[in-house]
């Protein structure tokens, strides 16, 4: 079973992004569990969505503790919340910044891990370009699938047509395309 | 527009005399195949005001639509005397769900006769609801306002005697001011229901703009079966509020009922008017203006103005009641403000 | 088809595929995607002829079901918590008048102090009230146990809840089999009342029963209620036949034989539950589980003989009876009458409290060496309670319990579990 957690703040698309987490996953045959951190609805304010993907039936209805990745979708909360609570050591790690690690303060924290696990993508900017919204979720799907290969980009693409229609699915695409080839550059390099 | 065309009223009684009219225009009751909704034989008081309006309201109801009626009951008197199990007095199909909340239970049954009627049923049938002031005004008054509000296709009929009688005489919010009852009991400095509070809930009702609001007592039968003849002619919510003397609740004797009732319309205590879309439309006016004392002398339940050293500033507050309801309504003049 | 579908949405599209004809509903969280969705497919017409009605109060939801049904038209309606509660008298009074209305529970905590998130003590508060209490494991039982339920309720002339894990069940993405219309249409005869107003047949519903009948009228609710538990497994059998999966039933036991330690529960918990006990049974341990769908009427024979070969049993309940302990576990204790069995009460996850395999691993192994309290309580921070009684022996103003505990606790928003 491969468990993601996604942080992010009320606005900014993270439960959908856990959604369409799944719905990809689904889209390919597994079977996906996703389902936000109840409760807070207001704008703005921290919210949690998980999604379990899984060749099996997903039985198991506990949050998700020990993430085998974390999508961190605005880095202010770095300082709020304990994001990294239960991080596998050899768990994937992409946040939603123009910064590098070292620019956000993360380089010691990271030290050890991983590299190629380890990216940032700057998809609020993606997504302003893409969508016209500072909607950061799916660019950051689509890097998220390039930096793990757990998701193909066009089950990605096909989960945001499954969720939205029109402009607006169509500037995700081009956003989440754009994301991913992004990551995909930074892997490259790592 | 006024619903008494004919005004053949016999001197001192203000009965209009069926016989002398001819038979297309003799109230739904004087018929002899009139519908019978409330069966004789059910176990409410002597001279019960509301049996009586509800007789002659379901009856004009059924007669409005052919028979094709359902009707919803709140909790009260008059489920409790209509019904006592194994026996009943309906001759229609009727609910008895809660207290509080019959008008849903309306809005329900609308709904369902809508769907059908989509679904290919050829009859048009219809629903009216029907309470007591406690069920209406107070307990049921969420779910009054909610059908109101989303003008549902139901006719809500209160029959308004001013308190529960049913549990044995308590202040419901339709009880007067002064007027003693097992919970504003005639003691103290202010005896009696306190003034200031209580609610008029057709003005609530026209607060809605619901299609038509009504107010009638039992003493203008033939008014008050053409104002349920008018509501049924209209689709969406509609509202009648009958006042309906009790002899139990207000002291007065089971003979007296239908003058009581005269009596609080022609002191002005109590408005008859119509209302469409918020808007009086019609009154039915004072024909014998009168003093309140005049309407609450007989009832036992203000008996407590009346003793050795009469409560002459209380009485004069309810008369400045009667004399605002007189001019806000226009009641001496039938409306011609 | 299988979809990937949030919980609310696949129950949603099923009601829709039953036909009801009214449908109405007050807002109240975690009910809302449910009744939002249907809205929305009345609105657009896919759902025709049907009325859905926005009503003022969970009170008036319920009151126009109960006029709907009454006038013959399959009805819907859903709600938690304390929506539950405040429509509690027409909820009673609907089963009372035989009115087959079936309602999605979202199950949620009942306050005070206010919460919104699952457990199961709003559906069990009304465990006496004459509806049939059906919990969902699943996404997909959900979706099957409403399909189930119109045809059950209108059977017996019965109301039922289809009780389902609130944010756990409702507002989670999983695989979902829906069925096409067909094979709804093939399992679920149109419904016919067994009382329904018509002018054409005047009837009197819900008059007064006194003393000389009452007795009857309720033996009557009772027996039919009872019928149940011979109707739900023909028709999960039949669901079968059409739908081509297992849903429903009465109770389903899982590596149960030779088990020493049985663990009964109700709802989605019974999945961790499930992953523990698979991890427990490679470890050597004998344990099992007894997941119960049908809570009422109780399936006191099922229940049983499921865990009559036991030498105990953990009932592990999303509900607290205060003064007595559990409510799951009181039913199960009167299954159990006269066995050598110990019963466990373990109240666990109120209030939406995550249960973890964590948890249940330390619990479960404890309960094999019989070193849990009678009355337990998963993860319970005794230490805030104990500060708690504290402050209140210290001083008699001591304020708002709620209020100090929280602070006690700390900041919530930073802690994930």
């Amino acid at each position: 079973m491969f468990q993601v957690r996604i942080h992010g703040r009320g606005g900014q698309g993270v439960v959908t992004a856990a959604e369409m987490l799944s719905i990809a996953a689904f889209e390919e045959g597994r079977h996906a569990q996703a389902f936000p951190s109840f409760g807070s609805e207001r704008t703005g304010a921290p919210v949690v969505a998980f999604c379990r993907i899984d060749d099996r039936e997903i039985r198991l209805r506990e949050p998700i503790m020990a993430p085998d990745a974390l999508i961190i979708q605005d880095p202010t909360l770095l300082h709020q919340v304990d994001v990294f609570a239960g991080m596998k050591p050899d768990g994937y790690l992409l946040i939603n910044t123009g910064k590098s690690f070292e620019q956000l303060g993360l380089a010691d924290f990271l030290r050890g891990r991983r590299s190629e696990h380890l990216c940032t993508v700057p998809a609020t900017e993606i997504a302003l370009r893409h969508v016209g919204r500072p909607v950061p979720n799916v660019p950051l799907l689509g890097g998220f699938a390039a930096m793990s290969g757990m998701i193909r980009l066009e089950s990605v693409i096909k989960a945001i047509n499954d969720k939205f229609s029109g402009k607006v699915a169509a500037g995700n695409v081009a956003a989440a395309t754009e994301a991913y080839k992004i990551v995909r550059e930074e892997m490259a390099h790592a | 527009m006024s619903f008494q065309p004919v005004k053949f009223y016999q001197t001192g009684t203000f009965t209009v005399g069926n016989r002398l009219l001819p038979p297309e225009e003799r109230s739904v009751q004087a018929q002899a195949k009139r519908y019978n909704s409330i069966n004789s034989g059910h176990r409410a008081c002597q001279g019960c005001g509301e049996a009586l309006g509800a007789r002659y309201a379901i009856d004009a109801a059924m007669e409005a639509v052919d028979g094709q009626l359902i009707c919803a009951n709140a909790t009260g008197c008059l489920e409790v005397f209509s019904t006592p199990y194994p026996e009943t007095s309906w001759q229609v199909p009727w609910i008895h769900s809660l207290f509080g909340n019959t008008a849903a239970v309306a809005t329900g049954i609308a709904a369902a006769l809508k769907v059908k009627k989509q679904q290919g049923e050829p009859r048009n049938i219809r629903v009216v609801a029907q309470g007591g002031d406690g069920g209406t005004t107070d307990i049921g008054f969420g779910c009054l306002s909610g059908m109101f509000e989303r003008n549902d296709d139901v006719l809500y009929i209160c029959y308004d005697n001013g308190g529960y009688m049913n549990t044995g005489i308590q202040r419901s919010s339709a009880t007067p001011p002064a007027a003693r009852t097992a919970t504003t009991m005639a003691v103290g400095a202010e005896p009696g229901n306190v003034f200031g509070q209580g609610k008029f809930v057709p003005a609530i009702a026209m607060a809605h703009e619901i299609p038509y609001v009504a107010t009638a007592t039992v003493a203008d039968l033939r008014d008050l079966e053409a104002k349920v003849r008018r509501a049924m002619e209209i689709r969406g919510a509609r509202y009648i509020h009958i006042l309906v003397p009790c002899p139990l609740g207000w002291g007065t004797a089971s003979n007296e009922t239908i003058r009581i009732a005269r009596l609080a319309k022609e002191t002005g205590m109590f408005p008859v008017f119509e209302a469409e879309h918020g808007e009086v439309k019609s009154v039915l006016a004072i024909r014998h203006p009168l003093p309140v004392e005049e309407y609450l002398k007989p009832q036992k339940r203000y008996a407590h103005l009346f003793g050795k050293t009469p409560q002459v500033e209380v009485i004069a507050r309810l008369q400045e009641l009667a004399d605002r309801n007189i001019r806000k309504y226009g009641l001496l003049d039938g409306g011609e403000r | 088809m299988l979809k990937q579908m949030e919980g609310s949405r696949a129950v949603a599209e099923a009601v829709a595929l039953c036909r009801p004809e009214v449908i109405c509903a007050y807002p109240i969280s975690p009910q809302t995607h449910i009744v939002e969705a249907l809205g929305e497919f009345v609105k657009d017409g896919s759902l025709a002829p049907c009325e859905f009605i926005n009503v003022e109060s969970e009170f008036a939801a319920m009151s126009v079901a109960i006029g709907s049904s009454a006038a013959g038209a399959r009805t819907y309606t859903a709600t938690a918590s304390q929506g539950l509660l405040f429509m509690a008298e027409a909820v009673y009074n609907a089963s009372g008048l035989g009115l087959p209305i079936v309602m999605t529970v979202a199950n949620r905590a009942i306050g005070a102090p206010i919460n919104i998130w699952n457990d199961h003590t709003d559906a069990l508060s009304q465990r006496d009230s004459g509806w049939l209490q059906i919990f969902a494991e699943t996404n997909q039982e959900a979706l099957d146990l409403h399909i189930q339920g119109f045809r059950l309720a209108e059977e017996l002339s019965l109301p039922i809840m289809v009780c389902m894990d609130g944010f756990i069940l409702t507002h989670a993405y999983e695989r979902v089999d829906m069925p096409t219309q067909e094979q709804v249409d093939a399992y679920l005869p149109k419904y016919e009342p067994r009382q329904v107003l018509d002018p054409a047949e005047p009837v009197s519903i819900g008059a007064m029963v006194g003393p000389e009948a009452f007795m009857e009228v309720r033996y009557l609710a009772h027996a039919k209620q009872m019928e149940a538990l011979k109707l739900i497994p023909a028709y999960a059998a039949e669901f079968k036949s059409v739908f081509g999966r297992d849903s429903g039933g009465l109770v389903h036991t899982y590596k149960a034989d030779d088990a020493e330690t049985m663990v009964v529960a109700m709802g989605s918990v019974l999945g961790t539950i499930k992953d523990t006990v698979d991890e427990m049974r490679a470890a050597g341990h004998k344990i099992g589980v007894l997941g119960i769908t049908l809570f009422r009427p109780f399936p006191i024979a099922q229940v049983r003989a499921a865990l009559q070969g036991a030498q105990r049993v953990v009932v592990l309940e999303k509900s607290l009876a205060v003064g007595l302990g559990g409510i799951l576990a009181t039913n199960v204790r009167m299954a159990l009458s006269a066995l050598p069995i110990d019963v466990y009460t373990v109240v666990a996850g109120i209030g939406g409290r995550p249960i973890t395999m964590r948890s249940l691993h330390g619990l479960f192994r404890r309960a094999e060496q019989d070193d849990i309290d009678a009355v337990t309580f998963l993860d319970l921070n005794r230490a805030v309670v104990d500060k708690q009684l504290d402050r209140e022996r210290a001083k008699r103003r001591s304020g708002p319990a709620a209020e100090a505990m929280l602070r006690d606790v700390g900041v919530v928003a930073a802690k994930l579990a």
